[in-house]
């Protein structure tokens, strides 16, 4: 395993993405190959074997949904293939259709305008290529609107913490968002599980899925 | 026209004073000049009918068949003429818009000849044909009976002056003395202004046919064209939006990003306390919140749920976002004209936030099916009703975008609930 992550970059914008090899470069990833295109996209991810794939959703050649096929497609055949996609607005349809992609962890879905904030792309990028599951915040938001009678038991407390849960945060960084003890958080977390009736676990990427399936399920299904 | 002045006749019937005014006159023109018409068309009509004739009378009054010679010249005189009036009615026809005139001064479209095989292809000849069927037909038995009421009333009024000649008058009894017909005189001469009511409504009927069967249709191609261009132009428009959307995705949104992202950059290089820092951070806010407003724009101008998933995608995303439980069904072909894609994505999108601001709902639905070559949107919800198109631009801002696909919306919602809002968008190119 080697110390640097490499990656394979696909984002059809030129100049954006210059920029994105100029971040990823700084913070010590090695950018395998920068791509314009899907196609292009899957030769480069079989070609290099990267540790992580980023890549923008609407690509050509389709100009639809293409970058985010290719990903999903490169997921089937290497379930554990980190990748985290770029989202020009909130498609709650993408992040489930990435979350049930692969071994359906080490993914991320994340707005386009979560690159200008440099260091937290980064720490997003980081924790996805390490195991770890990364969802935008306006996707959680938006899945915690949705009518669940079991969220209206959650206290606001909870609900704030639920939102950091699914975002794939850690207790620590948990406690540190909302400047209370990591202990505190621990207790909120229990609490939350239990009362979605979900599975308890320590491992904070399985308490992040636990809560997306939970929130994207009808609940009806 | 004011409405001083009555336009038509049946209009004028329904005014006070019409015994007074100029219209009695105007009427009685018009029944009198039918007269020579329909007298010319009932004999023609007879023609066309006399092998009928001939095989009742021989069938009934001599009690055998009619002689084929007979039966066979009649019916082929009678296919002659049939075959003749589609020429015939065009004359009439023209003689009998011009009458109308008498009763009726509203403009009547009429028909240049179109030429011997068009004019037998054309509904509208048919049914001048009808027409004259009609008028030597039907009219001919109404008039005669009006005259004998005419000639009815025209005796009892006169009778206490004819019985004195010794003939008595008969009305439905003799009447043999003055003293006895001046009842029968005065109940005639109250009922003669009936009697031009009766003539009067009568002649109205008789114009209000002859208008429908005789209007020649505005060209309804024309008026296609008028809508098909107008569509047109919302669909070039429509395509216009699209354009717009992709240029600012592909090349705006993520020239913006690339911006932001250097100037996030920067401001790791750049220490803390130097003076250059706080421009920069503010620089790096403002290219942060023109992210967000392009975002938005760039969704006004056009939802890219919809370029991207396609309609039934792009209404169940609109359902995720909902407050309330929405489910959806789709059942759409793959390829919808953009317009019609746009619009019942927004009637969707417009609808379901209705629901949410007014109804109080547990739950909603949408529907989207085809009919025939209709897109039907249906979208219900279970809340208390009471929508009502005049308060509020909504429902009639959403009845505009219908319209301008061609298409119709219609509401359902009793107080009390439930709502159902159901547009039909043509998909027919």
């Amino acid at each position: 395993m080697p110390s640097v992550t490499r990656v394979v970059l696909a984002e059809d914008e030129v100049l954006l993405r210059e920029g994105l090899v100029a971040l990823l470069t700084r913070f010590d990833f090695a950018v395998c190959a920068a791509v314009g295109s899907a196609p292009e996209l899957l030769d480069a991810a079989r070609e290099h074997q990267p540790d992580l794939v980023l890549t923008d959703i609407r690509m050509p050649p389709g100009r639809r949904d293409d970058g985010l096929r290719a990903a999903v497609a490169l997921r089937a055949e290497r379930p554990h293939l980190p990748v985290v996609v770029l989202s020009q607005y909130v498609q709650t349809g993408y992040a489930a259709a990435l979350l049930d992609s692969g071994d359906g962890q080490r993914v991320g879905y994340l707005l386009k305008d979560r690159v200008a904030e440099v260091t937290e792309f980064v720490d997003t990028l980081r924790r996805v290529a390490s195991g770890g599951t990364a969802i935008d915040p306006d996707v959680v938001r938006q899945l915690l609107h949705r009518p669940r009678d079991p969220l209206a038991a959650l206290s606001t407390r909870e609900r704030e913490v639920l939102a950091l849960l699914a975002e794939g945060r850690s207790n620590a960084s948990i406690a540190t968002r909302l400047h209370v003890s990591e202990a505190a958080v621990g207790k909120h977390v229990g609490n939350i599980l239990l009362k979605l009736d979900l599975p308890p676990s320590d491992d904070t990427n399985r308490r992040v899925l636990a809560v997306l399936t939970y929130l994207r399920n009808d609940p009806t299904g | 026209m004011t409405s001083e002045h009555p336009r038509h006749l049946a209009e004028a019937l329904r005014r006070r004073g019409w015994l007074i005014s100029v219209w009695p006159w105007r009427a009685l023109a018009y029944l009198v000049s039918t007269v020579p018409i329909a007298g010319v068309l009932a004999i023609g009509l007879l023609v066309v009918g006399a092998p009928l004739l001939a095989a009742a009378n021989a069938l009934v009054l001599h009690d055998r068949p009619p002689s084929v010679a007979l039966m066979l010249f009649l019916a082929v005189g009678s296919l002659i003429l049939l075959a003749l009036a589609p020429i015939v009615s065009f004359g009439v026809a023209a003689i009998e818009r011009w009458r109308l005139r008498l009763v009726d001064s509203r403009p009547l479209p009429a028909s240049p000849w179109p030429g011997l095989a068009a004019r037998y292809r054309s509904a509208a000849t048919w049914r001048e044909v009808a027409y004259l069927f009609w008028l030597g037909g039907f009219v001919p038995v109404a008039y005669w009976v009006l005259l004998l009421l005419v000639l009815l009333d025209l005796g009892m009024v006169t009778s206490p002056w004819l019985v004195g000649d010794a003939e008595p008058v008969v009305v439905w009894r003799p009447i043999e003395t003055t003293g006895e017909a001046i009842p029968y005189a005065i109940v005639a001469v109250l009922l003669l202004p009936v009697l031009c009511y009766a003539a009067g409504l009568l002649a109205a009927a008789q114009a209000a046919v002859a208008r429908w069967a005789l209007a020649w249709p505005v060209d309804a191609t024309a008026l296609r064209e008028v809508a098909r261009s107008r569509t047109r132009l919302v669909g070039a428009y429509e395509a216009e939006r699209r354009r717009i959307e992709r240029d600012l995705h592909d090349g705006a949104q993520p020239r913006l990003t690339s911006l932001t992202l250097q100037l996030g950059l920067a401001r790791l290089d750049v220490p803390e306390d130097s003076p250059a820092a706080r421009p920069l951070a503010v620089a790096h806010d403002q290219a942060r919140g023109l992210m967000v407003m392009l975002r938005q724009l760039v969704h006004g101008i056009r939802p890219q749920s919809l370029t991207d998933l396609g309609l039934a995608g792009a209404v169940r995303e609109l359902a995720n976002a909902a407050t309330i439980p929405v489910t959806v069904h789709a059942d759409l072909p793959a390829e919808l004209p953009e317009i019609v894609e746009t619009t019942a994505y927004f009637v969707v999108s417009e609808a379901l936030g209705n629901v949410a601001r007014h109804a109080e709902a547990t739950r909603a639905e949408v529907r989207l099916t085809t009919d025939g070559g209709d897109l039907v949107v249906e979208v219900s919800d279970d809340g208390h009703g009471g929508a009502d198109p005049t308060r509020g631009t909504g429902l009639t801002g959403l009845a505009d975008r219908v319209a301008a696909a061609d298409g119709r919306l219609l509401l359902a919602s009793p107080a009390g609930g439930p709502t159902l809002v159901r547009v039909e968008l043509p998909c027919r190119r």
